[in-house]
């Protein structure tokens, strides 16, 4: 059966049934391995869309499917032994040193990019401007009266610059120091606490700076912008004499970098047609963006909007299937 | 005590001399200490034992060459986390997805799975068979709330893992309890392996069982056997010892053989005291939930931990409230069951059909099949209508939003001045003293409160802290234990004492106290962190919730049990209320208030890698890098390490208590575990 009569049916069938996807089986799928390929689901939002859009053009295709529940870095190991087949998102940001630590090993395999694009960085919401004037450019942030504006009785007259868990890394004490920015660094140890913050803070329109990542909802509900520090580059992460600070690195922004896949090795010989559709899976940030949206915010089902997108990306989808 | 309350006399002993000579060479190496003997206050790279790579190594060892010969550890581990595999799916078939036939997405489903009316039937009618109406009400009630709020299939996959953990933790700790009880070398041998079970966070030991047992809901089942299955091994070994001799020695003349002694005689006398263990394992299962749902369990614990990633606080509620309907339910049916196990006098009625001999069995048979068949007529009795769902939606978002807007600079005030006025002057104390010093101090509180022995434990575990580089995440991590245990006793001897004489109150405390002990402590976490930011304070409040428990029962227990010949007396002598309360009862019970003040700092040390969720800097903090990051080298030794705080404040305390009993002449009371 070609491709096209796939998506032929699968416009009248009902989406996600387990008849569709049985009835439309191709037939190299049918050559391939009947064995569930193991998706890896976390905990949140957008990384569940990605991995289920991914699980249901496998399930169209013929591909036998089970999701399972697995810890973002933990899941390495089960990679590793071929527990787990497939993680659908592992941010360049956060992700890197495990990714290659695993993929160092020849059992773990980069799959390439997702299309998608992290960024990470300094965030204020917008009524900060009316207190900082010169914001978004970072040097605004230099001058005393605005970091006192976003102080609190700990910190003050230093800002309050609430971090990411000291997980994710970002080496904003060292941007601190680098830049002599008049802050302080805060750390949350979860991003449901960064958040929580945030919600807070947006609540009374207090002053709050900090660590927000994209894609995510908290872009999308609230007002706010990115400070603009130098733009990344290699060097300046390794070299202390790039920047405006002669003697110290990271005088400059986060790195921004692609969300990658990632499969066990096995996957290419196992399933080779599911290798090729997850090498070939491409979504955007705009997309992504306005998925999480329709489920954190307008309390959508993830199920429906997964399908809502299946059926308005038919012809994509098919191409990655081919 | 020299200062008596008489005060009649004040004499210096030795002992006191001792400490004061003790409390001057700490405080002077405090003070002037610094240059002459930088080691005593950070010890010196080169004297570090490097546990973490030595530990590491060793997990390597075990994951890739260990081998018994015929098969390797990694196949052991394997087989058995298939064998828990097994009944699990099965218990999950029948609950939640139905039986299936093929394998992930393929599968089809042969046979539903129980309705929700069955479910709740079969339960009402356990209710019914171990307590009466009463407990049939409220169990079906539990299940009921369960139902309306949405969360049943979540709820039905959270009870299937507790129906194949709790009976597999109970049996472990009743056979490695029996061993105990029989062969004091054994005893010997697990005493040690027990606390750490009980006192390593279990976070430390995730990321080997992940490796070792694989991923998903069989890893989850065993981390939470490892940590449930202590209390179980403990009681049963003080039940068996509690069997009066008379019931034995009967056992002996009528010549049972070993077997018979244990299985027919001991173990059934000791019922009563078994079931108070299997309870402890049910309430600590369900304590688990949280923590595995991260590494696969799925279910509420999963549906509380997404619903606050986005800020929805009604659902994180909603799921927490329907973990605590649940514990309540087989909190309830579990004690019911051992009551009725341990008077069943009622002779088995042999006459009779089927029907006479087992009513409850075939009743709930009958409902199984009927509802099955009605089921495929009537989806709303298969699974719960979604028209009858109920939610608080989005009123919880709105008391805090309300609260945020309306109280944030009052309630920022109170915490500023906690904060800079006592936290962090006590923080920056305990964190610039030596280690050498306090660990001194320590040996000597051993050495006066319980010999020689406990010195030497002490000493040692304090030693093991510093030298594995932990020593300043400890004091961090003392700071905020200490801090959190004293508020959760000003708060929570008051209220013991005052609940203690009224009946009525304590129903209403005993329920609030029971409902934060198995509510998820992440429910009100993040709602604390809107209203207290991130940081020490937030950490502190959340500590004190989940702690204070303790504090209020033993207190309360404490009180009642002093014996009412002795308030007589006082009252005969003139004293006052105020005089009866201070001098008469809180004395007496003071031994009860230190084993609840036990706990607490037991419970209190349990917190500490949940409120690494809100950025503290302890050794929890630690312990959640180190999950994060894979590294099982590094999460074992801090997590030793906070085993190895709690087990000093555990051997002082009791040994403290034990000392308050002798002095007030009470007999040795069995301490509950």
């Amino acid at each position: 059966m070609t491709t096209k009569g796939i998506a032929k049916t699968a416009g009248f069938a009902m989406a996600f049934t387990l008849a569709t996807a049985m009835t439309l089986s191709p037939a190299w799928a049918e050559a391939e391995s009947k064995d569930p390929i193991k998706l890896t689901l976390h905990d949140w939002t957008g990384q569940l869309i990605t991995t289920q859009i991914m699980g249901e053009v496998l399930k169209k295709a013929g591909y036998n499917i089970e999701y399972v529940q697995a810890d973002y870095i933990a899941q390495f190991a089960g990679l590793k032994t071929g527990d787990l087949h497939v993680a659908m998102e592992i941010w360049e940001t956060t992700g890197r040193d495990a990714m290659d630590e695993a993929t160092a090993t020849g059992n773990v395999e980069n799959l390439g990019e997702t299309g998608m694009q992290a960024i990470e960085e300094w965030w204020y919401p917008a009524y900060m401007k009316e207190k900082c004037p010169g914001l978004p450019n970072w040097e605004a942030l230099k001058d005393e009266k605005c970091a006192e504006a976003f102080s609190t009785a700990e910190t003050a007259p230093k800002g309050r610059y609430l971090g990411g868990p000291v997980t994710w890394g970002g080496y904003d004490d060292e941007r601190v120091e680098a830049l002599e920015l008049p802050f302080e660094v805060v750390h949350a140890g979860t991003d449901a606490a960064l958040f929580a913050e945030l919600e807070s803070a947006y609540q009374r329109q207090a002053p709050v700076m900090l660590w927000v990542y994209a894609p995510h909802w908290a872009p999308a509900k609230y007002q706010g912008e990115w400070v603009q520090f130098p733009a990344y580059t290699k060097e300046c992460y390794e070299d202390p004499a790039w920047g405006t600070n002669p003697d110290a690195k990271y005088d400059c922004g986060k790195p921004r970098g692609p969300i990658w896949k990632v499969a066990w090795s096995g996957v290419k010989d196992k399933w080779p047609g599911a290798h090729k559709a997850i090498q070939a899976f491409n979504i955007n940030n705009d997309e992504m963006g306005a998925m999480i949206t329709e489920v954190d915010l307008n309390g959508k089902k993830l199920e429906d909007v997964v399908a809502d997108w299946m059926s308005k990306n038919e012809g994509r989808w098919s191409d990655w299937v081919k | 005590m020299a200062l008596d309350a008489g005060g009649q006399q004040r004499t210096l002993k030795p002992m006191h001399l001792v400490w004061l000579a003790a409390l001057s060479a700490v405080f002077a190496l405090w003070m002037w200490g610094k240059n002459v003997m930088p080691w005593a206050f950070k010890v010196p790279r080169e004297l570090r034992i490097p546990a973490r790579t030595w530990i590491g190594n060793a997990m390597d060892w075990l994951v890739e060459t260990a081998t018994f010969g015929l098969f390797t550890f990694m196949e052991l581990t394997r087989f058995i986390s298939a064998a828990v595999d097994a009944p699990y799916r099965a218990v999950l078939s029948l609950l939640s997805t139905g039986f299936l036939k093929g394998q992930g997405s393929d599968a089809v489903q042969m046979l539903p799975p129980l309705s929700w009316v069955a479910v709740i039937a079969i339960v009402g009618l356990i209710g019914q068979y171990a307590g009466g109406r009463k407990l049939a009400l409220l169990v079906t009630a539990c299940f009921g709330f369960i139902a309306v709020f949405g969360q049943w299939n979540n709820a039905m996959i959270t009870l299937a893992s507790i129906l194949i953990a709790v009976p597999l933790g109970t049996a472990g700790g009743l056979l490695l309890g029996i061993a105990a009880w029989r062969w004091p070398v054994v005893d010997a041998m697990l005493r040690p392996v027990l606390d750490l079970m009980q006192t390593v966070p279990v976070f430390a030991y995730l990321v080997p069982i992940l490796v070792l047992f694989g991923f998903g809901p069989t890893a989850a089942i065993i981390a939470t056997i490892i940590y449930a299955m202590p209390p179980m091994t403990r009681i049963t070994t003080l039940a068996l010892r509690g069997v009066v001799p008379e019931i034995s020695d009967l056992g002996n003349m009528v010549g049972c053989t070993r077997r018979q002694m244990v299985w027919k005689v001991m173990v059934p006398s000791a019922m009563q005291s078994l079931m108070v263990g299997v309870n402890q394992v049910i309430m600590l299962s369900l304590n688990m939930v949280i923590i595995a749902s991260m590494i696969g369990a799925g279910g509420l614990g999963y549906e509380v931990l997404t619903a606050l990633r986005r800020l929805d606080i009604g659902t994180g509620v909603e799921a927490g409230f329907a973990i605590v309907a649940l514990a309540v339910a087989l909190d309830r049916l579990s004690q019911a069951l051992a009551r009725r196990a341990s008077s069943h006098q009622h002779a088995e009625a042999a006459s009779g059909g089927l029907l006479a001999r087992h009513p409850y069995t075939v009743a709930a048979i009958a409902v199984v099949i009927l509802t099955g068949l009605l089921g495929l007529a009537l989806p709303a009795l298969q699974s719960f209508p979604e028209a009858l769902l109920l939610t608080t939606g989005d009123f919880w978002n709105e008391v805090v939003k309300w609260i945020n807007v309306n109280y944030f600079d009052q309630l920022e005030a109170v915490k500023n001045a906690l904060l800079l006025n006592v936290m962090i002057p006590f923080k920056r104390f305990l964190t610039g003293l030596p280690w050498a010093g306090v660990a001194g101090l320590l040996v000597l509180s051993g050495w006066s409160l319980g010999g020689w022995r406990l010195a030497l434990l002490t000493g040692v575990l304090a030693y093991l802290i510093a030298v594995t580089g932990q020593w300043e995440k400890a004091m961090i991590t003392v700071y905020l234990c200490g801090i959190s245990v004293v508020l959760a006793c000003l708060i929570g001897i008051p209220i013991g004492m005052y609940t203690a004489s009224s009946k009525r109150l304590w129903t209403w405390v005993e329920a609030v106290i029971d409902t934060l002990q198995t509510l998820p402590s992440f429910v009100y976490l993040m709602p604390a962190v809107m209203l207290f930011r991130v940081g020490d304070f937030t950490a502190m409040l959340a500590i004190v919730a989940y702690a204070v428990s303790p504090v209020i029962r033993y207190t309360a227990l404490g009180l009642q049990r002093v014996p009412e010949s002795l308030i007589e007396a006082g009252r005969a002598n003139g004293c006052t209320d105020w005089q009866l309360m201070t001098k008469i009862r809180v004395k007496l019970a003071l031994p009860e208030i230190m084993l609840g003040i036990n706990q607490t700092v037991m419970l209190a040390l349990s917190m500490l890698v949940i409120t690494a969720l809100v950025g503290t800097r302890d050794l929890g903090q630690e312990v959640y890098i180190a999950l994060t990051k894979a590294d099982t080298g590094r999460g074992i030794v801090a997590g030793l390490a906070v085993a190895f705080i709690a087990i000093i404040a555990d051997r002082l305390i009791t040994a403290g208590a034990g000392r308050l009993r002798a002095r007030f002449g009470l007999s040795q009371r069995e301490a509950s575990v």
